[in-house]
């Protein structure tokens, strides 16, 4: 270990070089759309990508996101909210609680559930998505709103995930010591482990928040009504207004939309990422 | 626009899987084709007086003003619009309300490309038991044709699209070269822009299955015949190989930008002059107008090419509104859909801003030919469109699975436009293709 500390990290040129490409690789469609968004069509269509246009139309785009095809852009705003503070809200609750009682209780069956939901994760949402369309238009759900949050509320991945963290992060003893003070199994998982399961729940809640808030295809196939969409498809939809007979390009409004729509998620993650990164290495040393 | 062909993949991905429960489902639909359906003129009107309720599928821009139209008139009547924002959505949704079995329309807008994939196992309407029979006058023959197969009347045209030759005449000019009037001098004016400036082409195409089947027909291919269960297929009859030896050279000649209609790059050559021309249908000043603000003064527009001189014509693109035979309220809608399409009132609204009617009377119009657009530089452009409208050949079909045929051109024929393959070896390949697919749908596919 000599010459090595962690307050004096030895330099690599190779990991340098190859951090400073992954790092360009990822910034330069971010810095692509900041110009971008910026530009009229015209400039959008007729200016080179990575640097600014003729004029500075970024208020005059997003004004008119906000009033193109009667502003429905924030109720696309607002049922992505929807979406996401339902769905990914009651994903991580469920989750919670599942992940918990498997990881802290000893039961008959509980092998099988971990066989299905190892299963389950394994079975990537989109393959799902036509029979559950089937399924919810028998019960009469599509093209209502819980035809996107009640799939949603399912997340395998979340409640393996919590399963894991909680089995490391809720000692057994600390459990055994509530139940002998009197405190009954509810109050010890509110009051004593959710407060222990915080960066795994966080963890939880962020993949959840990114799935549902980037979720595409479920609402592509439930939806048909436009004032039902989420952002994605909402935007998918402005882009669409580019072709065919009648068509109408809107690429500057699909740009600022686009930029609009990642703003949110990227200040839930800068927000949550500290106890995200406690969460990842909780756990991972044996203490 | 990569995101484009991947939702058309999912989306056809989910119509195939659906595409065995719409089978299952067809027992409903099978039942309501039965005896004593229909209504006389009186009877509909009588309903539209009472009033309800009904759904009305569409991307047409001009919808709103359509309907707002029909409830002064209707007041009893609620119109509840979607937009499905185009016909590839449209056509999703539909295929899935039609195998849920559940939420749908009264009526809806379909494709003349896509009529026949409803109609044959039974989803639509055949409106002759409610008197339309009797409208048939007042439209196009080629549109008329389009709704009225196989024994029966399948919905009302909304709009047409003959070809026609739009060109950007400033880039013409500057470089000295004659505007074609035939697919020979499209070919060597194509040269001589290119010998001029190696940046411009007088076309895009990368191969797009659209166009190819309009310019088909315009050639005087019918490569597509459908007679019940029976299909017959024929990619190298003699209009059909006409089109493939004049499009070959078209292509080997490298006249053409590789540049996909529709997308970004497209508008931004179509702008800046990149790009000098464009055949497409009637509806594409609107396009331009909307799309190519650079454009604006120098683009003008002509009969479409021909081959030797004489005037020939084909449709592209348009659409026709129909009555699925699920329809929940179906008397209503018969009534608002013949209100939609035969009333001057609710054409003129849909002509306003840019629609190209199917209606004779329309096109005949004095206010309508006389129009003098702005952008194309004062030109009376209805006349030269409107003229187009005469020479489209009669007796065009598409094949009933359209959008699939559609989907998988690029595979096959598409293939001639990168030069993997000749036109003639690509089309052979997208009718064998086509025969496989017709006969697992259950269809009698011949050659």
């Amino acid at each position: 270990m000599a010459g090595y500390s962690y307050s004096r990290p030895r330099r690599s040129i190779t990991l340098t070089v190859l951090l400073g490409f992954l790092l360009v690789y990822s910034v330069l469609p971010l810095t692509w759309l900041l110009f971008s968004i910026t530009k009229d069509q015209p400039d959008l269509l007729g200016s080179f990508g990575l640097w600014f246009g003729e004029g500075f139309a970024l208020f005059d785009n997003l004004g008119q996101v906000f009033t193109y095809d009667g502003g429905i852009f924030s109720r696309w705003f607002l049922n992505t909210l929807v979406y996401v503070v339902v769905g990914a809200g009651g994903a991580t609750l469920l989750a919670t609680a599942g992940g918990y009682g498997l990881a802290k209780y000893r039961f008959r069956g509980r092998n099988a559930v971990f066989a299905v939901v190892l299963g389950a994760i394994a079975v990537p949402g989109t393959a799902l998505a036509v029979p559950t369309f089937l399924l919810f238009s028998q019960l009469g759900l599509t093209n209502t709103m819980w035809a996107i949050i009640l799939p949603s509320l399912v997340s395998p991945f979340g409640l393996y995930l919590m399963w894991v963290f909680a089995a490391e992060a809720v000692p057994t003893e600390l459990l055994e010591a509530a139940r002998v003070d009197g405190a009954s199994e509810l109050r010890t998982f509110f009051t004593i482990s959710l407060r222990l399961l915080v960066p795994g729940i966080v963890t939880v809640a962020l993949f959840a928040i990114v799935a549902t808030w980037n979720n595409y295809f479920l609402p592509l196939i439930m939806l048909n009504d436009p004032n039902l969409y989420p952002l994605t498809l909402g935007l998918y939809r402005w882009l669409a207004d580019a072709s065919g007979i009648g068509a109408a390009p809107v690429f500057h409004l699909v740009i600022t939309g686009a930029f609009l729509t990642i703003v949110p998620i990227v200040v839930v993650f800068l927000v949550l990422q500290r106890y995200w990164q406690s969460g990842l290495s909780t756990g991972s040393v044996k203490q | 626009m990569k995101n484009h062909t991947m939702r058309r993949v999912l989306a056809a991905g989910a119509g195939l899987a659906l595409a065995g429960t719409l089978a299952a489902c067809g027992g409903s639909s099978e039942g309501t084709g039965e005896a004593g359906e229909g209504a006389t003129a009186e009877e509909i009107e009588a309903a539209l007086e009472e009033g309800g309720e009904l759904t009305y599928w569409t991307w047409t821009p001009q919808a709103e003003k359509q309907i707002e139209a029909f409830e002064t008139a209707y007041p009893n009547v609620t119109v509840n619009l979607v937009d499905t924002s185009g016909a590839a959505d449209n056509n999703q949704q539909l295929q899935n309300a039609l195998a849920a079995g559940d939420g749908v329309p009264d009526v809806v807008q379909l494709e003349y490309q896509s009529l026949l994939q409803y109609q044959l196992p039974g989803q639509l309407t055949d409106l002759t038991a409610y008197g339309f029979g009797e409208l048939e006058d007042l439209y196009t023959p080629s549109t008329w044709g389009a709704v009225s197969q196989n024994d029966g009347i399948w919905g009302l045209p909304q709009d047409s699209g003959p070809m026609a030759f739009f060109y950007n005449d400033a880039v013409f000019t500057e470089h000295g070269v004659d505007v074609p009037t035939t697919w020979d001098e499209y070919l060597e004016a194509g040269k001589e822009l290119r010998a001029a400036d190696p940046d411009v082409c007088i076309g895009n195409d990368t191969g797009d299955p659209g166009l190819t089947t309009s310019l088909i027909w315009q050639a005087g291919g019918q490569p597509f015949r459908t007679e019940g269960e029976e299909v017959t297929i024929d990619l190298a009859d003699e209009g059909t190989m006409r089109w493939a030896d004049m499009y070959q050279e078209v292509i080997d000649a490298d006249i053409l930008c590789d540049i996909p209609g529709w997308t970004d790059e497209w508008y931004a050559a179509l702008n800046d002059g990149t790009i000098a021309s464009i055949t497409f249908g009637a509806w594409g000043p609107g396009i331009l107008e909307s799309g190519v603000p650079d454009g604006a003064g120098d683009w003008r527009v002509a009969p479409m090419l021909t081959y030797d001189g004489t005037p020939v014509n084909a449709e592209n693109g348009g659409s026709a509104e129909v009555v699925p035979a699920d329809a929940p309220n179906k008397l209503l809608g018969v009534g608002f859909l013949k209100w939609l399409n035969s009333s001057d009132e609710s054409i003129e609204a849909f002509m306003e801003t840019g629609g190209f009617p199917a209606t004779v009377k329309q096109l005949e119009s004095e206010e309508f030919l006389g129009y003098e657009s702005e952008y194309f530089g004062g030109q009376a452009i209805n006349e030269v469109l409107a003229g187009g409208a005469d020479g489209v050949v009669e007796g065009w079909q598409y094949l009933p699975w359209q959008s699939y045929a559609n989907d998988i051109f690029a595979d096959t024929a598409g293939q001639a436009w990168l030069g993997e393959t000749s036109l003639a070896d690509g089309l052979a390949a997208w009718q064998a293709e086509n025969e496989k697919y017709g006969t697992d749908q259950g269809f009698t596919v011949a050659d």
